[in-house]
């Protein structure tokens, strides 16, 4: 058995359980955060698929792959969210060779 | 030329093509042991239990469950091996009914209701009642199916019919694989069709409205959103217009319960329907307002208790003695696949209820 139980998910609001007044202020912003706005509810799901995957986390990636498609998003745009989120992590990780670059100058150049 | 997805649970001999084993089932497992609260139980906490009929607005016939189609989530278990259709007579009885209701509108079904031999004689008919809004659940395929249906656009028109048709999704990807490949071609033919005759048009009295259900394991959206996203794509792709998109949950009966096994969602997907219970949408499910007839004129809550032969607890259970005040006094007959009913905006045949 996984550390990660898919049914936990299902368990995510008893947060409120232990620590009434935070769990419900966190759902409460939670909610808020994904309502129509500057922003289109649909936008801000593709957002959240993509941060699912750059956090690789499996609860946010079932959520809101479910979401996705609830809301009629096609599988080739949530791939195209899930490679921006990939670019950015990968180029997060590329653009600190510049430090690297920047490191050996000093010491070897 | 649409190619079919699949045969029906009948033509399969599966087990699930008896309504008695998808009335067990859904009520044993996770309902059986508690894990999950019984729909009945559920409506007692805001005391709407037992559920009562209001005031009767909508009758919807069901002339038959053959269909050109097969689809993948079909709740009739329609498809061509389905030989159950309305004969003249059962439809004669309908007609003194509609006649006499206080119903205003009529609903159509099937299978393919245009494919029951009597079906323009019964539109014929019926629109002569005087009914306010007369419906036929067309699945659009149909119409471009055989020479001998593309006049349908023309005699919905003349009859005043009020179209209402299936639309998976705006990609063809995805409708055809619910609905069976060539499906979404044939359907935007179709809908051009009825275009041209005028149906769907802004401001047209001749209404064309879209159901949109999902293709899987999930709930359907907001169906605002998804109307502006269909009608986004269908106007700027295809030139395509029409009206209202009614979203609809697939219930748990028939084949999408068969599915929903078959593809280990079945808990999953309880579980959605249980956590988007919304007890507003309670008063306002199909059933309150509406009596479904089957093919052989019995009498049912719902198109879907009429698929699990749960017929009206009634003295009245058939079109033949049919008497709305003493229909309208009954309990309706409720089970586990009405949370499909009241989950989120709700769900009926006319899209959100809440
Ligand atoms: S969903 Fe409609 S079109 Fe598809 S098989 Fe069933 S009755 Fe026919
Ligand atoms: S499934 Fe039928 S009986 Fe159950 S709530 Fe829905 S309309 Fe009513």
């Amino acid at each position: 058995m996984s550390y990660y139980d898919p049914k936990d998910l299902r368990k995510f609001g008893n947060i409120t359980d232990w620590s009434e007044e935070l769990g419900t202020k966190f759902f409460d912003y939670y909610g808020k955060v994904f309502e129509e706005g500057a922003l289109s509810a649909r936008e801000k799901s593709l957002i959240a698929l993509a941060v699912a995957h750059t956090e690789m986390c499996p609860y946010c990636i079932d959520a809101y792959t479910k979401d996705g498609l609830q809301r009629g998003i096609t599988k080739e745009e949530m791939m195209e969210a899930v490679h921006v989120g990939a670019a950015i992590k990968s180029g997060a990780s590329l653009v600190h060779g510049v430090m690297m670059m920047n490191k050996v100058n000093k010491l070897d150049g | 030329m649409t190619k079919l997805k699949t045969q029906s649970l009948h033509k399969r001999e599966s087990e699930l093509a008896k309504a008695n084993k998808q009335v067990e089932y859904l009520s044993n497992g996770i309902f059986a042991d508690g894990e999950l609260p019984t729909f009945a139980k559920k409506i007692k906490e805001t005391s709407q239990f037992p559920l009562k009929p209001k005031k009767l607005e909508i009758l919807q016939i069901n002339v038959g469950y053959m269909c050109n189609q097969v689809c993948e989530h079909c709740h009739v278990d329609a498809g061509p091996d389905r030989k159950e259709i309305m004969t003249r007579e059962t439809m004669t009885q309908c007609l003194e009914v509609i006649k006499n209701t206080g119903a205003h509108t009529l609903d159509l079904t099937g299978g393919a209701p245009e494919m029951n031999p009597d079906f323009r004689w019964f539109v014929e008919e019926a629109s002569k009642a005087g009914i306010k809004d007369f419906i036929v659940r067309s699945n659009l395929t149909i119409i471009v199916a055989n020479k001998k249906y593309h006049d349908l656009p023309e005699f919905f028109k003349k009859h005043n019919v009020h179209v209402v048709s299936s639309m998976p999704h705006w990609t063809k990807g995805k409708t055809d694989k619910q609905r069976g490949d060539g499906v979404f071609d044939a359907s935007i033919e179709a809908l051009k069709m009825l275009n041209d005759v005028g149906y769907g048009k802004p401001g047209s009295d001749l209404k064309l409205d879209l159901v949109y259900n999902p293709s899987g394991a999930f709930l359907p959206g907001d169906q605002e959103g998804l109307e502006k996203d269909f009608k986004k794509v269908l106007s700027e792709e295809f030139d395509i217009q029409f009206h209202n998109l009614f979203a609809i949950t697939n219930l748990p009966i028939s084949r999408f319960l068969d599915y929903l096994i078959a593809s280990d969602n079945y808990e999953d997907y309880m579980y959605s329907l249980v956590e988007a219970f919304n007890p507003s949408a309670v008063s306002n499910v199909m059933c309150t307002n509406t009596l479904s007839v089957s093919w052989d004129g019995w009498l049912y809550d719902c198109d879907f208790n009429q698929m699990l032969e749960l017929k009206v607890a009634s003295k009245v259970k058939h079109i033949s003695e049919y008497n709305e005040a003493i229909l309208n006094d009954r309990n309706i007959i409720i089970s586990q696949h009405c949370y499909g009913c009241t989950a989120g905006a709700g769900s009926s045949c006319q899209g959100a209820v809440a």
